[in-house]
């Protein structure tokens, strides 16, 4: 995902002269095309985020589209002024590439796992928050971003994912997409998180339940109808997100059912990272399991819901 | 030194504001009117009437709260009215108590929060440099505002790009919010230190009008690093009850009588 992310920046910059690529100290080689065929844009400065989230602001006031790309917790709590103050007040087209979203450095531990990302990313007028489900997804926004006019973060799930959106979809930024359609239950879910859903739901309907999922790939703006309509037909709602259940995904769909549909509220379930910090090293599926996101759980919270 | 008829009108300019929102930073504004007299008197390239004119230079007042004096030389040179200075911090005013950018015209960056603007000016050169304009960009921090790590990370950052069309320039008063910054957190050696991070540095008097033409006629200092400028000033330049005074910081819930006592000093 993160690899189709970047090839996509090159690709966006051959062929519009305003994108420009800003890393902070990332791994040799990387975009090496971008650097060899337009310098000039590409700019690989120091482990110092403050400093590039603001010189990303002086670019963008002059008509350029920076892509900022690195880890995820680094590009939000490091920086978090920085992108409030110099990217949302201003309300500049800047695209914050974060990697790493959830569990994936499970093995490096709590500085580097991005659990409430979305949740202090969200929190911030005119920024706009996307997590795809895999790398084709992330194909279709990041070949979209060229004219959204204000700030957004790219959540990047961990790379090597299994391919489950369907092209003919489409994306667009802000739009929920029904990845199947259920009649007894729907989950509710973002980013790779649609995945280990769209498992469940083939595990469910082996015993003859039949649920849903509305993919969330943008958590904001939110998209409250397109949401309402996936799952006010339904009697049981789960969301599902690799972050914390304080201020995500969950959250917004509470938010948005209690001022638009409050008789909807009852039936909606969360499944997340609880709220701590992760106390277990191991893999993101380890990592995963010891939060209780899980095909099991996942079936818990759901027949729990219908009442099973 | 003593002032002359513009620093003082300046100066009047500064205080019609604080008359007009009955509050300010008095001290902190006063000590920044010389460097802005000249920037924009002598200096820099700009239109009032097409403030967004590309070949414009850039100014970012990093040190935001300093406004009162950005306002006052930007309505001077006719940006927008000056009777609009009386308007600053009412609920509909487009003159807060920090600058805006997309409100008042002539200002390129929202600052207030410390330590953003020097950043955001690397970006704008390098912006110019892609677009191959000449137009330079200054951007004018606070003493205390440099206790920011931001500033280093974009002090380096400026001097691996050898931005040649960027100049950061201090107002080095030495007072900052709590009291001495000799104390709080000592800056010295200060113009080493702008050294040891690329800039080719000078120090001037702050309040010299001649020797700020001088030196910012010196500019580039070289072509192949930025320049720093270091403005030694006063805190509060023109009043004697807030110069070197940190209670004159900031003052709000001004009286009449606060406001006279400092059209009296002009």
């Amino acid at each position: 995902m993160r690899k189709t992310a970047l090839d996509c920046v090159y690709k966006l910059g051959k062929i519009d002269e305003r994108v420009v690529f800003v890393g902070s100290d990332l791994g040799p080689g990387v975009l090496d095309k971008m650097k060899t065929e337009f310098p000039q844009r590409f700019f690989m400065e120091g482990v110092s985020e403050q400093y590039i989230v603001g010189m990303a602001a002086g670019l963008a006031m002059e008509g350029f589209i920076p892509y900022v790309n690195t880890i995820a917790t680094f590009l939000t709590r490091r920086c978090y002024e920085q992108v409030a103050v110099d990217l949302c007040i201003h309300d500049l087209p800047v695209r914050l590439i974060a990697n790493g979203g959830g569990g994936v450095y499970a093995p490096l531990g709590p500085t580097h796992l991005a659990i409430e990302d979305i949740a202090i990313m969200r929190a911030l007028p005119n920024m706009a928050v996307v997590a795809p489900c895999d790398a084709d997804e992330m194909n279709r926004l990041m070949m979209s971003t060229l004219e959204w006019p204000h700030p957004i973060y790219i959540r990047l799930g961990k790379g090597g994912d299994k391919i489950v959106s369907d092209e003919k979809n489409g994306f667009e930024l802000g739009k929920a997409i029904i990845m199947r359609s259920g009649t007894d239950g729907m989950f509710v879910t973002t980013g790779v998180m649609t995945q280990l859903a769209l498992e469940t739901a083939d595990l469910l309907k082996k015993d003859g339940v039949n649920v849903g999922i509305v993919h969330m790939h943008t958590i904001k703006p939110f998209d409250s109808s397109g949401v309402i309509s996936a799952i006010e037909n339904v009697k049981a709602v789960v969301s599902v997100e690799e972050h914390i259940v304080n201020g995500g995904l969950g959250s917004a769909l509470l938010e948005t059912c209690s001022e638009l549909r409050p008789d909807l509220l009852s039936k909606i379930a969360r499944v997340g990272i609880p709220d701590k910090f992760a106390t277990e090293y191991g893999s993101q599926n380890s990592l995963l399991k010891h939060w209780g996101i899980t095909s099991d759980t996942l079936v818990g919270a759901m027949m729990k819901k219908l009442g099973g | 030194m003593q002032m002359d008829d513009r620093s003082k009108l300046l100066r009047r300019y500064v205080i019609d504001a604080m008359r007009g929102g009955g509050r300010g930073h008095l001290g902190s504004s006063m000590s920044m009117i010389e460097i802005l007299r000249v920037l924009y008197d002598s200096v820099l390239k700009f239109d009032p009437a097409n403030p967004k004119s590309l070949d414009r230079d850039r100014f970012v007042l990093s040190k935001g709260h300093g406004c009162l004096a950005l306002y006052a030389i930007l309505a001077d040179k006719g940006f927008f009215p000056i009777s609009e200075l009386e308007s600053f911090c009412r609920p509909t005013s487009r003159l807060g108590g920090h600058p805006e950018r997309g409100k008042v015209p002539g200002v390129e960056a929202s600052t207030g929060a410390l330590g953003h603007g020097l950043p955001i000016a690397v970006g704008l050169a390098l912006a110019m440099r892609l677009q191959k304009r000449n137009s330079r960009v200054f951007v004018l921090t606070g003493d205390g505002e440099i206790n920011e790590g931001s500033n280093w990370e974009a002090g380096m950052a400026a001097a691996k790009h050898k931005l040649s069309n960027l100049t950061v320039m201090m107002d080095y008063n030495k007072l900052q919010s709590y009291g001495k910054t000799s104390e709080v957190l000592d800056l010295e050696p200060l113009v080493d230190k702008w050294k040891s991070f690329g800039f080719v540095t000078h120090e001037v008097d702050g309040h010299d009008v001649a020797a700020l033409e001088a030196i910012f006629k010196k500019l580039p200092f070289s072509d192949s690093a930025p320049s720093a400028i270091i403005c030694h000033t006063i805190k509060g330049k023109g009043f004697p009850f807030a110069e070197g005074n940190p209670e004159w910081h900031h003052k709000s819930g001004m009286t009449e009588t606060d406001i006279q006592q400092m059209y009296d000093c002009l």
